[in-house]
């Protein structure tokens, strides 16, 4: 038996939404890009549920694409990171906050 | 089922800017220190090719289209004007940073390398007619630029604005992607064209489109710093290295400003209505908001920011308009805007010292003593910004006020022109420093400025396109169609 394409789309947009509030309300970079990772990957199950649905093979291409771009976007996050750990010796942003606004 | 188009002529600019940038990349292991002045050379000379081919690409027929790779990138009017306007940026910005990389001690090769990347995503950006490559395109810009704005690497404002222009642009594309997923879910398609055949129909429109609209208008409102989109750019413009902030602020406004452009009137016109509700309000917001806050400024850097804030709600104005005026009036005030505010940020980085210290309007005061050109140039600029003629920035508010009233937006015209009063105050208030205030009490006269050359250059290339665009606006001609339509 295959579940229905909405059983998909509601765990997606919960995905998304757990994302969404975890960067809002998190204060460690590290837990925010966690949840902003969450985010992108809901959007991939949304891709993959609809091509599936529609039998065509574009949307499944589009989340390849998404990977790299969140790979290479890991790579610069935590270089950032690991660079201001080293000058601060925390990451916290409400901590990282010499920028007044 | 036929095989792909392939067509790789559109993408030659691309292609050339990409090479130059691996070509100086590789170089840079070997030029070192004075040396990297060879660096800018081959990184000017890369550019400027790739600008002869974009223009040489389109020809005289500059508004004939031609799709490549099954649709999903052209080359037409929009594509090549605001490609020819990152190229110029580029440029502009190896003036601009040539003689920091030297005082900062900056790794030479890897900063021309990611301008120039960052140049290759603005383009691709430009041309992108389908969902994921406008995401590819506008990710090779953003990770890019979130390298750029950490280079002064030590340095704690610079890293820490790097943490958020990073985060913040992260979370935008998480909007973007999961808006295009759900565009893709409602149209079946991520193609431009498809899309708006599809929206055609009618009853076409459904709750799960306009969501993915709606999330689609939130990440680009990041990416441009809508308010209530904003909180990042103050920090991130101020942190930043001055040289990659006059660069972010002109490149990402002209490559994100044509994208939004295109997808709008390309994917969705059907949903006129919908979307020029949402970018209403946002212009209104954007508009108050950048104006009032800016006047509260005393760091020069962190005042252009919330002026660039303010600058990009009057774009949206010719953007809600989206007939062929508002086409014009976007790439007209993106190009005015381009030269006044990489000339302001090129006065800010002759004023500042090593470290990016100098920056709050103290340092201004007496500067038409310490350096008559700058105090000149820094004063012209500011008058460009706040809209007085006969400059470039006049006319580019005379356009997009009027794209919006032949649209029919009165009410957004009426806050335009009292907000850019209230925007005179703070743009006035640093020719007031400059020329009219004493330096309290200082002990020696300061030393008399020494510009380098490469930032004279770009100075004078400002000051003459910011009054050329101001005299003769007719000059951008056929690239901006429509520009002579105001005249009638």
């Amino acid at each position: 038996m295959i579940a229905p394409l909405s059983y998909y789309l509601i765990l997606s947009a919960v995905l998304f939404s757990i994302g969404v509030v975890g960067v809002l309300v998190r204060r460690n970079p590290l837990v925010m890009f966690m949840s902003i990772e969450l985010m992108l990957n809901a959007a991939n199950l949304t891709f993959v549920a609809f091509s599936r649905y529609f039998n065509t093979i574009q949307g499944q291409i589009v989340v390849f694409f998404i990977l790299t771009i969140a790979a290479a976007e890991v790579v610069v996050g935590l270089a950032i990171i690991v660079s201001i750990f080293r000058s601060k010796a925390t990451i916290d942003v409400d901590q990282v906050a010499s920028l007044k606004g | 089922m036929a095989p792909a188009q392939v067509d790789f002529v559109p993408l030659i600019p691309t292609i050339v800017v990409t090479v130059t940038a691996l070509a100086v990349l590789l170089l840079g292991l070997w030029l070192r220190g004075e040396q990297g002045i060879w660096l800018a050379a081959v990184s000017i000379a890369g550019l400027v090719a790739a600008l002869v081919f974009l223009l040489g690409l389109a020809g005289p027929a500059v508004s004939e289209r031609r799709a490549a790779f099954d649709g999903m990138i052209v080359a037409d009017n929009l594509s090549t004007f605001f490609g020819a306007v990152a190229l110029v940026i580029a440029i502009l910005t190896i003036l601009l940073s040539e003689h920091v990389l030297l005082i900062e001690r900056f790794s030479q090769g890897e900063y021309y390398a990611l301008v120039l990347l960052t140049t290759v995503g603005m383009l691709v950006l430009t041309a992108a007619t389908d969902l994921i490559v406008l995401i590819l395109g506008l990710e090779i810009l953003s990770i890019s630029l979130y390298v750029l704005t950490g280079f002064a690497r030590g340095r704690l404002g610079s890293e820490e604005a790097a943490l958020k222009y990073f985060l913040l642009g992260a979370f935008a594309l998480g909007f973007l992607v999961y808006g295009s997923a759900l565009v893709y879910g409602a149209t079946g398609t991520t193609t431009f064209g498809q899309i708006a055949n599809v929206l055609r129909a009618p009853g076409a429109s459904s709750p799960l489109l306009l969501i993915g609209l709606g999330l689609l208008l939130v990440g680009f409102g990041f990416k441009l710093s809508f308010v209530p989109f904003h909180m990042w750019t103050p920090d991130v413009y101020e942190g930043a290295p001055s040289a990659v902030t006059g660069f972010m602020a002109v490149g990402t406004k002209a490559a994100v400003f044509g994208s939004l452009l295109r997808i709008l009137t390309e994917a969705f016109p059907a949903l006129r209505a919908e979307w020029a509700a949402v970018l209403w309000l946002l212009a209104i917001l954007t508009m108050i908001l950048g104006n009032f806050a800016a006047i509260a400024q005393r760091n020069v850097k962190r005042m252009l920011a919330y002026s660039s804030i303010a600058q990009a709600g009057y774009i949206v104005l010719a953007v809600i308009a989206a007939d062929p005026l508002g086409r014009a009036g976007v790439m007209f005030y993106v190009l005015a805007y381009t030269f006044m505010n990489l000339g302001a940020f090129a006065v800010v980085v002759a004023v500042a010292d090593r470290g990016d210290v100098g920056t709050t309007l103290d340092h201004y005061v007496g500067l038409a003593r310490r350096s008559p050109i700058l105090a000149l140039a820094m004063g012209v600029f500011m008058l460009s910004l706040a809209g007085v003629p006969p400059t470039a920035g006049f006319m580019a508010k005379l356009f997009v006020f009027t794209a919006a009233v032949r649209a029919g937006y009165v009410d957004l015209a009426i806050i335009g022109v009292l907000t850019s009063a209230v925007a005179t105050f703070y743009y006035l208030r640093v020719i007031v420093a400059m020329y009219m205030s004493a330096p309290a009490e200082e002990p020696a006269p300061a030393p008399a400025l020494r510009v380098p050359g490469p930032l004279l250059a770009l100075l004078v290339i400002a000051l003459v396109a910011t009054f050329g665009l101001g005299i003769f606006p007719a000059v951008t001609g056929d690239l901006v169609g429509g520009t002579l339509a105001l005249a009638k």
